[in-house]
């Protein structure tokens, strides 16, 4: 059954907005309605691989009307049929809910996303940082940070040859 | 005609000559390879080029057992804290070469996680250019390191404790504006921790 029936039979009305592009088909879901439709994807349409979690900042985008996209890609692996959920979430303190109960690989996925973008999981297992160091404080990969950054990468104490 | 042992079989030197000698002829060299140009150094290390003909092919992986460390590539600032620990594992005396741009400058990789020169955080004795640069220009620096060290060198290593001054490079003010905060990690002694006084 393709994602979009799945969806509209179990979870209805959750999607918004529906993109076609050739087999790749993309669907905007309200993030109040983003965990229960990767779960019935999961549970009842056979969407059993979670190939990623990433997002995307929308900051000065065209036409854009919220700041970020998460973006979750399923992949059936008894039909090799795909599918891309996005949902939108907003500053002050952007917020999804954790899918990690449903594919444990979701852990560090959440936390990359998380550490790039400033984008919390709700009910993530182990939410921090996994590439910036943790005393780190930007998200790197948000619109508005400074491609050389805050002057993290010259803050520490340079070393005297006379004391070492 | 005989040898007589009490005048002819000994000559006079100065002990900084001897140490210096010894010390430039068996550099032991920490690779700290980080990028591509961990791969000049290997081959720099390997037959063609032969580093051993300098007396610098003994590679050791535990900085302990090394007098010389070669940064070859790029730095990140999550790298910083563990550089500044090596260096300070290795024991005296000791040297550091930057091999190549971008641990000499930070290379093209002028962004937020890349470290502008490594000479910045940790003293350097000789750096490469090039990118990466050959490993001719590797044996050059070793070269450059030995004389450096015949020239300057003393048995108790007074030439290092004159070096009180950071060397590298002062911030220029553009890198770091006024309303930035400065944020971010700690320091060698704990690599993880934020600075108090940050």
């Amino acid at each position: 059954m393709p994602a979009v029936d799945v969806i509209e039979q179990h979870c209805p009305g959750a999607i918004s907005r529906r993109e076609q592009f050739r087999d790749n088909t993309r669907l905007i879901v309200p993030v109040d309605k983003i965990y229960d439709s990767l779960r019935v994807l999961k549970e009842k349409g056979g969407f059993d691989l979670l190939v990623d979690i990433t997002a995307v900042d929308y900051l000065h985008f065209p036409d854009a009307r919220d700041r970020f996209g998460v973006v979750y890609c399923l992949t059936n692996t008894a039909t090799g049929e795909r599918v891309v959920l996005k949902t939108l979430v907003n500053d002050p303190d952007p917020e999804v809910p954790s899918v990690c109960d449903l594919w444990r690989g979701a852990d560090w996925m959440e936390r990359e996303v998380y550490d790039m973008y400033g984008i919390a999981f709700a009910n993530h297992p182990d939410l921090r940082r996994i590439l910036m160091p943790d005393g780190f404080a930007g998200h790197p990969l948000r619109k508005d940070y400074p491609l050389r950054g805050y002057g993290e990468r010259h803050n520490f104490q340079p070393l005297v040859r006379s004391e070492g | 005609m005989a040898v007589n042992p009490a005048t002819d079989n000994f000559f006079v030197s100065k002990l900084d000559f001897v140490a210096n000698y010894a010390r430039a002829h068996s550099l032991w060299p920490m690779p700290f390879a980080t990028a591509c140009c961990g791969i000049e150094l290997m081959s720099t290390a390997s037959s063609r080029y032969d580093l051993a003909r300098f007396g610098a092919e003994v590679f050791r992986f535990s900085p302990r057992q090394c007098d010389l460390m070669v940064v070859a590539g790029r730095v990140v600032m999550k790298m910083v804290p563990v550089m500044q620990r090596i260096w300070l594992q290795m024991p005296e005396p000791k040297w550091c070469i930057s091999m190549g741009a971008c641990a000499s400058s930070g290379g093209v990789f002028d962004t937020y996680a890349v470290v502008q020169g490594i000479d910045r955080f940790i003293p350097v004795d000789v750096y490469i250019p090039g990118c990466p640069p050959r490993p001719e220009q590797l044996i050059r620096a070793v070269i450059d390191l030995q004389e450096k060290i015949k020239a300057t060198g003393t048995f108790l290593g007074t030439e290092f404790a004159a070096r009180t001054k950071a060397e590298g490079p002062a911030l220029v003010p553009s890198m770091v504006a006024s309303e930035d905060r400065i944020v971010a990690p700690g320091d060698y002694r704990t690599a993880t921790r934020l600075r108090e006084d940050a």
